[in-house]
Parts: structure tokens; sequence; C-alpha cells
């Protein structure tokens, strides 16, 4: 049994102004095992983003704890990358050198990961594109850039806050396809919030549903597919899509009433 | 093959006649604005020329231009040009670095910043003419008093504005900083400082020009050279060819200054 990556302990956080505390997040438990794709869906303004933000030490916590095991089996922090619902490129930086800010931050610009960077740009074509502004770039590509600039720094876990939400239906659907795709052949472990069951379902090896705020875990739901074939759309056209989808459905919307 | 040859050739003199139109129209706006200037000088020398103005109050083209030659050989006008010129530059280039110190300073703490708003509002509403008494006694008359009285007309603005500017960039972009591992200080190198390039320059244009009239007042005031120092000493002696020329030389000025911003400007957005 594969060990989990990160697990997380009663974490509750609440927003403080003067007037007002607004709890986001209450008592949420749950564990993420190395490889897979885990992915939370809930009501908007649930406090999902909130949850990531704690995941990826951005914000720390007022309760609760956060345990990661580092598959390496040393002690220290797992690397986390984090992508954020925009793709935030630089306009006064080409696409290579977008994709290289997080190695030049940590100042890890050396030969080995910038040819991994290189390889991760001739992958996803978008290596002739390199010396492009981003304003040049497609919708997706822009988002497939932005991808490359998180793994450039060989994340362990991977945190995606809706990270489709920017795109059209259509691009939407070849992206989210495309990156799964990326994120699954390089074996790493990811967690991705959204709003789209279908996206959910389709993208995610569990999805966990949260309650409205402040939220908690509600249900968390396992997702086998038959596949019928290979396409970008094929997780879409498996057999048991519709009941997940209806299962999802009703669990959501029991938590609107 | 033909027939797409020849379409190519109608679309490439479409765009061509667009190159044409658009060069015509930016001609005809620099012809325009050289015949206003004509117009004026000639309407300027015939009324003066008529009697329909005095010339000893008002002057006239042709005596300004005598009243050039004149200060240019006999009164040492390149060194009084030079001297309101490097003023200008020096204190232009202080405003900015202390500017941009100060804007960086706020920006990374924010109590610092909460603290020097009330100061710094105060500061830049007071009209810093009133200040250039003070300068004289603790500084004496001189460049140094000039130099000061310039970087205080334009400083505070300077601070404000590219505070405003550090602080209008996307908190995302930020937190995209954040989520790579890094710290505030990448946070200001990698984003704020390259995402602020055009409120910068924008402020540089503004600066240059507040410099000048900083430098030209304390010239007034307090110095025996530069052109805001001849424009005194002309009224003084009622030789009105002399003022205008010095206001004609600080319109030139003016412009120069505005041309090598416009440049510097063309230049970072090359290379930014």
């Amino acid at each position: 049994m594969p060990e989990s990556l990160l697990q997380l302990k009663n974490i509750s956080y609440s927003y403080h102004s003067l007037q007002v505390e607004t709890p986001a997040l209450y008592q949420v438990s749950f564990h993420i095992d190395v490889g897979e794709f885990v992915a939370i869906v809930g009501p908007s303004g649930c406090g999902k983003s909130t949850l990531l933000s704690i995941v990826a030490g951005l914000l720390s916590p007022e309760e609760g704890t956060i345990v990661f095991h580092n598959p390496d089996g040393s002690l220290t922090y797992p690397k986390i990358g984090y992508m954020l619902q925009k793709d935030h490129l630089f306009e006064w930086r080409s696409v290579y050198q977008n994709a290289i800010l997080g190695l030049e931050i940590n100042k890890k610009l050396t030969q080995e990961n910038i040819d991994r960077v290189l390889t991760l740009m001739k992958d996803y074509d978008l290596y002739k594109f390199k010396d492009k502004k981003p304003s040049e770039l497609s919708g997706g590509m822009k988002q497939r850039a932005a991808l490359i600039r998180t793994l450039a720094l060989n994340p362990q876990l991977l945190l995606l806050d809706e990270p489709f939400s920017a795109l059209d239906y259509q691009t939407r659907l070849m992206v989210s396809a495309d990156i799964c795709n990326i994120i699954r052949k390089s074996g790493k472990t990811a967690l991705l919030i959204t709003h789209d069951l279908s996206e959910a379902i389709s993208l995610a090896d569990r999805v966990i549903i949260l309650s409205q705020r402040p939220a908690t875990v509600k249900c968390e739901v396992p997702i086998r597919l038959t596949l019928p074939d290979d396409s970008p759309l094929a997780t879409r056209n498996a057999p048991e899509f519709q009941y997940y989808f209806n299962l999802l459905w009703e669990a959501l919307s029991d938590e609107k009433k | 093959m033909k027939k797409n040859k020849t379409q190519a050739a109608a679309e490439l003199s479409r765009q061509e006649a667009y190159v044409k139109s658009h060069r015509q129209y930016k001609r005809r706006i620099s012809s325009v604005r050289v015949i206003i200037f004509i117009l004026f000088l000639m309407l300027w020398q015939f009324s003066s020329s008529a009697k329909l103005i005095d010339s000893f109050f008002f002057s006239s083209p042709l005596k300004v231009v005598l009243c050039f030659w004149e200060l240019l050989t006999e009164k040492a006008l390149l060194q009084h040009i030079g001297i309101t010129l490097f003023e200008t530059l020096t204190s232009f280039l202080l405003v900015f670095l202390v500017g941009m110190a100060a804007a960086t300073l706020l920006w990374y703490s924010s109590g610092f910043s909460e603290i020097a708003e009330p100061y710094l509002v105060v500061l830049n509403s007071l009209p810093k003419s009133a200040l250039a008494p003070l300068f004289i006694v603790w500084l004496g008359t001189g460049a140094k008093t000039i130099i000061v009285a310039g970087i205080s007309v334009a400083v505070f603005g300077s601070i404000i504005s590219l505070y405003t500017g550090f602080m209008q960039v996307d908190p995302e972009k930020i937190t995209l900083i954040y989520t790579l591992g890094g710290k505030k200080r990448d946070a200001f190198r990698k984003v704020v400082l390259p995402g602020s390039v055009p409120i910068i320059l924008s402020t540089m244009k503004v600066n240059i020009g507040l410099a000048l009239v900083g430098v030209v007042i304390g010239e007034f005031l307090a110095a025996r050279r530069g052109l805001g120092y001849l424009i005194i000493y002309g009224s003084q002696v009622f030789q009105m060819h002399m003022v205008i020329t010095s206001i004609i030389l600080l319109c030139i000025i003016a412009m120069g200054l505005y041309l090598l911003l416009q440049q510097i400007e063309h230049y970072c957005a090359k290379h930014f």
C-alpha cells in the first residue's frame, strides 16, 4: 500500500475583519497518496482556494496539522508546485524566460534543469514559440507554458486551482485532457480544485466533496472508469460517467438545500 | 495562380495606400504645427515693426535673435545654459534615485508607508517656493541651493506616484512568485520593478519638467548664473529682449529634455 504523501488533520481556518470573523474551513481532514490525482469540488465560495493556499504553505492553519511523508524518505518538506487560475505569464519576458522563472528565483539554473525545461517545451509544442511574447500564444498554449513553469522545479505534489476556468469550453476540454496526460506521464501527485463536476470525474482518481462554508469534507468518491478509447474525451464517454455525475450532483445539491 | 498574384498585388497596394495616407496625415499635422509657429513669429514681428505693440516691452523676433547673438558673444550665454542644464539634470537624477529608493522602502514595509503617508501628502502639496528662502539661509547662494530647490519640487510627488505604481501590480502575480518559492525580494525584482517600467518612465517625464521648474525658481532667488538669473536680471534692468530670449531658451531646453526621455522610453519599450 502506497504511503500517503500528504495528510491533513482537522484543519480549520477563519478570515478576520474588524467587524466579523468568517470561518472558511472547519475540521477538514483528508489524505493524498503518492501518484494519486485527487479533485476537490464544492459550492462556489466554500473555501477551496483557502485550502490550497494552506497546503501550499502560503497560509498557516489556525487549527490542525499537515503531515507530509516525503516519498524519498527524507524529512524535508516535499516540493510543491502551485498552478494558479490564470497563467500570469509576464509580458516583459519571452515564453522561455517565463518558463525558467522558478529556476531563476531558486537559483537552480543548471544545465540539467534548463535542458528539462527545453525538453518539456519540445514535448508540448511550445519550443518554436520559446522566444515569443506570451500575448502571441493561444489560451491553451499559455496554460501549458504555465504548467512547464511549475514543473520546471520538479515538484512532488502539484496543486491546481481551477487552472482551466479562464479558457473557453472547447479549449478547456483539450487543455485539461492535455495537462492531465502531462501530469500522469510524469507520475506526479496532483490535487485539483474545480467547480466543474465533469472535469473532476474525467481527470481524478478520487473526488472529495466539500460542504458549504465553513467547508468540511462531506464525502469522498473514488472514480473507476472503463475507458472506451484513448481520445481526450474518452473519460467523458465512459459508461460510468453518468453514474458518477449524478452521485456528485446529488451530494452537492443536497448541500445547497 | 495568376489570379492569386494579382490579388496579392492588389492587397499590397491597399496596404501601401493605407501607409501612404497615414504618412500624409502625419506630414500634414507637422506642417500645420510649423505654419502656426511661423505665422506667430510673423504676426509678432509685424505688430512690433508697425508699432502696434511697443517693442520695448514686447520685443520682437528680430530683436530676440540679435539679443541671442549679443548674449552669446558678450555675456557667456553658453555658460548660463550649461549651468541651468547641469543643475536640472543633477536634481532630476537625484530625484529619480531618491524617489526609487523611498518608494521601494515604502513598498517593502506597509507599516512604514502608513506612517509616512500624511507627511508625504503635506510635503507634496506645500508650495516649494516657500522653502527657497530657507535653503538660501541654510546652504548659501550657489548651485547646491538650486539643485536642492529642484529636488524639493519633484521628489515628493515622484515618491507618491512611484509607490502608487508599485502597489498597483496584480497581487496574484506576487502570489505566483511565492508559489515558486520566492521571497518578497524576488517579488520586487521579478514582478514589481519590471511591471512598473511604464509608470517609472511617465514619472520621469513629469519629473524632468518639475526639476526645471524648481531650478529656475532657485535661480530667481539665489544665483549669479543660469537662465533663471538672466530672466530676473533682464527684468530688473528693463531688458525685455533678454527675458524673452531666456524664456525661449528654456522652452527649447524643456523640449530637448522631453525628447531625450522619449528616446529612453522607446529604448525601454524595445528592450523590456
